[in-house]
């Protein structure tokens, strides 16, 4: 089996606080891989960091085989990803969003108009392509984000809290199109959820994070055994402790109320 | 890969389009200014000599207009932070420059538009172009006006993440670069220490190269276009720097 994600001893601070502690794992091709924790533990910040869009204090990271810190361009255009809060323009279209993101990844017109009409068809969104993405339910941009973040045919597929906030319906629905891709296409697929039937349903391998560091690590199978579990969620709460975590610690918004300043 | 540089400019021109009540709402200003000023203040300087106030005024609120909406162009980045895309665009294979001066030129283009539609307003409000053969020349300050500015907004947007102090920061700012810019009355006659703060003010150039290119120019529109020049690329270059370093 081929690694592409590798990471070891990957740590950021910002100022006194820890985010990530010398985390290290590996991801296999064509993997789907789930990162749990609690809120603030680190899991977003994580991919932040995978993703180029923060720089580590210390540690490696390999991304298809290149550094996020110095090979950003190659990086980039080897995943997609759905962030945890929506990142579409809300002004444009379907279409536009899609062709935007097109453009962005230089991908040529014709391949471009050809993929964007079978995937927003794949989310069902083709008949709405020419509707502001304001006027589109949560469901609907969530598939729409993750047409768009599929777009650019890339081997890794990053999805932070995908179905936050989404119906039962929607969930099961969007499970069954990222699965069914990564099995088509040999993508692997780093995902993070609060869902913990989801991560046991779909996800190959589990990551648990706590306080910044990786406490447990194996499939949903080895997880239960080793906690002498009969879910998932037992499992996690076995590992995690029962304790209610600071809420706001996930998010952006607590560092800036906190410490003020750029991240 | 011009073509990053070309759909971010699209999209802001797309935006702008589609929220009329953005492009009738930022006319209101300027209106109000040719009206009120022009019209009130026209009779006081008619009799101390200098001619029509409205053909004195009008460039300076076409500047006006334009040195408004494109500073506040900035806010677009702060939203896009806001409400996400702006990391759709950060984690895309693509220079961060090339972001940069597709926002910066879509702004500009925004900015300009509504400039062009003051200056077509002004003409029914009074305002005679003399120099019908300059038009371009002043379409060329106006664009510049647009640009500088624009540059500036998206510069100030990239350091602060806080949409309620933008406006703020701005206005503290467009005001005094505004009203002394000579936009409002002749230069000439004003004391010194005024004269030294008008030939500081980066905006004093582009509006006199607008009034120069349909009326008449004080400071001589090489210079006017020397400084608006220089001050493009010296706000470009830090601004470029400053938006390359967001980190989300």
């Amino acid at each position: 089996m081929q690694k592409i994600i590798e990471v070891s001893n990957l740590v950021k601070k910002f100022k006194e606080v820890t985010a990530v502690n010398k985390i290290s794992f590996d991801v296999q091709k064509g993997e789907i891989f789930a990162f749990l924790g609690p809120n603030g533990a680190g899991k977003t910040t994580t991919i932040k960091m995978l993703t180029t869009l923060l720089h580590p204090t210390s540690g490696e990271m390999k991304i298809n085989g290149f550094s996020p810190s110095s090979q950003q361009d190659e990086v980039r255009h080897s995943f997609g990803i759905v962030f945890q809060d929506p990142s579409l323009d809300d002004e444009l279209t379907a279409y536009e969003n899609m062709e935007f993101h097109g453009v962005f990844y230089n991908i040529d017109k014709k391949t471009r108009r050809k993929r964007i009409e079978d995937l927003l068809k794949f989310v069902e969104l083709w008949d709405r392509k020419d509707n502001q993405v304001k006027t589109f339910s949560g469901g609907m941009k969530r598939r729409l984000e993750i047409a768009r973040g599929l777009l650019h045919h890339p081997k890794i597929l990053f999805l932070d809290e995908p179905t936050l906030g989404l119906d039962p319906q929607t969930r099961n629905h969007m499970w069954q199109y990222v699965t069914e891709l990564a099995k088509k296409e040999g993508m692997t697929v780093f995902l993070t959820t609060h869902y913990l039937e989801e991560a046991e349903k779909v996800a190959d391998r589990i990551a648990i994070i706590d306080h910044g560091e990786i406490v447990s690590m194996g499939t949903s199978k080895e997880l239960k055994k080793k906690t002498k579990s009969k879910s998932l969620e037992e499992a996690f709460l076995k590992i995690t402790g029962h304790k209610i975590r600071e809420e706001t610690a996930s998010s952006s918004e607590f560092f800036k109320r906190r410490f003020g300043g750029r991240r | 890969m011009n073509s990053v540089i070309y759909i971010m400019w699209l999209r802001q021109l797309k935006r702008y389009w589609r929220s009329k009540a953005r492009m009738i709402g930022t006319l209101g200003q300027p209106i109000l200014f040719l009206v009120a000023l022009g019209f009130g203040l026209g009779a006081v300087f008619q009799q101390a000599g200098q001619g029509s106030y409205v053909e004195f005024l009008a460039p300076g609120i076409v500047a006006m207009s334009i040195l408004f909406t494109a500073m506040f162009n900035g806010i677009e980045v702060i939203w896009d932070r806001q409400f996400g895309f702006l990391k759709e665009t950060l984690v895309a294979p693509v220079l961060r420059i090339k972001i940069m001066i597709g926002r910066t030129l879509g702004g500009a283009s925004v900015a300009f538009l509504q400039g062009v539609l003051v200056l077509i307003i002004s003409l029914f409000l009074g305002f005679h172009i003399t120099n019908l053969i300059n038009i371009p020349i002043a379409l060329i300050f106006m664009f510049l006006i647009a640009l500088l500015f624009t540059a500036l907004g998206t510069a100030i947007a990239s350091l602060l993440k806080d949409m309620n102090a933008f406006p703020l920061i701005i206005n503290f700012i467009i005001m005094p670069l505004f009203f002394l810019s000579g936009a409002l009355f002749p230069v000439n006659d004003v004391p010194n220490f005024l004269k030294i703060i008008i030939r500081l003010n980066p905006l004093s150039y582009g509006v006199d190269g607008v009034r120069g290119a349909l009326t008449t120019s004080n400071f001589g529109l090489g210079l006017d276009f020397l400084v608006m020049g220089v001050g493009i690329i010296a706000v470009s270059l830090i601004g470029s720097s400053l938006f390359s370093r967001i980190e989300i």
